[in-house]
């Protein structure tokens, strides 16, 4: 995990726009104490890198940057390592492009 | 629970629940159209390119009124290694013409206006809604939604279910199972914003002009996977994908992915000094013919990337989404007008009518192409477009070598790399799939 990758999606991040649901998060991750491989592969492939390494050694999600492509639906909900459902109506990201 | 009863309730606003949701309205059905972003477009993502010939068949007028970026009159396709490209470009002044072929959108803006048609037809939006649940009736009959809002049950006759390649109703109900890592692709995207005159010199282009270029090779470090870019008015559409089981598999991130795209010698000068104004990600259906899922059951039908109706090889979605959507709602309308419940059997005919339809028929054209692609990945974009790049170097290259001895080294370096069999394999196994 280097400090430069971290940096360039906050950054990519900070052009979009958020209806951020404080309390609310749509994407859980089960507790755990030693994280899967599955859970392992969405530190990588998130595109928005909503998911890090805490210093205990588990996956925590952090869902306020979520771009919603459903990438670790598709990795990790089939192994029950995290619920997903789409943010409630209105919520999340709120593309002005697409 | 909501009293008011609706023939139909489509959940999404997207390019199939939008088609789905218009043509419906147009035959004088009152329909329900549910949308969990902010305004119908705001969590769309698409390159993207609209498709004129199945657009005009939902909104005859969309030319005039339509938010259009350029019409395509250039494809570039570009096999690229780290340092070069060997490309092949079409540019015809043909697509010049009165009613242009293709045209470059951008998505949440195109989105807006297509919702507001459907509106004019009759149609009742409801953004910022979310669809938690399908509601079942007797003998596991669909007969409405539950949504997030309170009083949030509606019932309606029959569901058509447009939510997307995250489809979430489809699968908690148990119609169809949920996408595989070697079924989706991941691909990410940034909007470069730059003075349109600067666009227009940098692609050779005049007025409203367009090009797309589509890339394949090293850039997806050995995944199965293709950048992209498009040229829009005052932006340019830029982005990059590959399957979400070679992510797993490589842990490659998107985002350095895309960084490298951008910075590779040949992509850097078409967007430099630009502006990026939006990030997104967004899932693209690859598995083409063999997983497409159930299409219609008791009191529901599944249409557009939802029912992973995408033709990886061409490119194209949205239209097979236009398109399906529209045969649905026409299937749905032929069903009611005959006064008949909108049962299994009866809905059975939108199978048919889509497997009459180029969707069904183009998507078994290439049923064996994404797996071989998939398994192939490594030759097919990370190999030959090494070999062809050093190939064509070897070709324009004047250093005083005899012709016949460079054809040799690189005949030589195709068979080192790939073998005899292995080359005549690959061109079997590749010619068999696009038959």
């Amino acid at each position: 995990m280097n400090v430069e990758s971290l940096v360039r999606v906050e950054d990519k991040l900070y052009y979009n726009r958020y209806l951020v649901d404080i309390g609310h998060p749509h994407v859980k991750v089960r507790a755990h104490t030693t994280p899967s491989p599955q859970l392992l592969a969405l530190l990588k492939a998130c595109p928005a890198r909503c998911y890090e390494l805490n210093d205990d050694g588990q996956v925590e999600i952090t869902v306020d940057g979520c771009i919603e492509c459903g990438t670790c639906r598709v990795i990790a909900e089939p192994t029950g390592d995290i619920e997903w459902s789409h943010p409630r109506g209105g919520y999340g990201v709120q593309f002005k492009f697409g | 629970m909501i009293e008011e009863r609706f023939d139909a309730i489509v959940v999404g606003a997207g390019m199939a629940g939008n088609a789905a949701a218009l043509t419906m309205a147009k035959r004088g059905m009152k329909v329900l159209q549910l949308e969990r972003g902010e305004y119908p477009g705001s969590k769309n993502v698409q390159g993207a390119i609209l498709y004129a010939d199945m657009m005009e068949k939902l909104v005859p007028e969309f030319r005039e009124e339509a938010p259009l970026e350029r019409h395509l009159i250039e494809q570039r396709f570009w096999m690229m290694d780290d340092r070069s490209h060997v490309g092949m470009h079409y540019r015809s002044d043909d697509f010049n013409e009165e009613r242009p072929n293709r045209y470059t959108i951008i998505r949440a803006q195109f989105d807006k206006w297509f919702s507001s048609k459907v509106r004019e037809a009759g149609v009742t939006l409801l953004c910022e809604t979310t669809v938690t649940e399908l509601v079942r009736g007797e003998r596991e009959r669909i007969v409405g939604v539950r949504t997030d809002r309170r009083d949030g049950e509606i019932h309606a006759d029959v569901v058509v279910l447009a939510e997307g390649v995250n489809g979430l109703l489809g699968t908690r109900a148990g119609l169809r199972a949920r996408p595989r890592p070697d079924n989706v692709a991941l691909a990410v995207k940034e909007m470069h914003f730059l003075p349109r005159e600067t666009i227009e010199a940098r692609f050779n282009l005049r007025g409203d002009e367009g090009v797309v270029i589509e890339a394949a090779g090293t850039i997806s470090r050995g995944m199965t996977g293709m950048g992209f870019i498009y040229a829009n008015k005052e932006c340019i559409s830029l982005g990059i994908g590959c399957l979400v089981a070679d992510f797993q598999r490589t842990s490659q991130t998107p985002y350095g992915l895309l960084d490298q795209f951008k910075r590779h010698p040949s992509v850097a000068p078409l967007i430099a000094g630009s502006e990026v104004k939006e990030y997104s990600a967004h899932l693209i259906p690859e598995g083409g013919y063999k997983s497409i899922p159930q299409l219609y059951g008791e009191g529901w039908v599944v249409v557009g990337d939802a029912a992973q109706l995408n033709n990886a090889v061409h490119r194209e979605g949205s239209n097979l989404a236009m398109t399906s959507g529209r045969i649905a709602a026409e299937a749905i309308g032929l069903v009611k007008s005959r006064g008949e419940p909108v049962s299994a059997a009866n809905l059975s005919i939108y199978k048919k009518m889509l497997d009459d339809s180029f969707v069904i028929k183009d998507l078994k054209k290439y049923k064996d192409l994404p797996p071989l692609m998939h398994t192939q990945s490594q030759n097919f974009f990370l190999t030959y477009p090494q070999l062809i790049s050093k190939a064509m170097q070897n070709f324009v290259r004047v250093d005083g070598t005899p012709k016949a001895e460079k054809e040799k080294a690189t005949l030589k370096s195709f068979v080192r790399a790939r073998s005899w069999t292995g080359l005549f394999g690959d061109a079997c196994r590749f010619a068999r799939a696009w038959r």
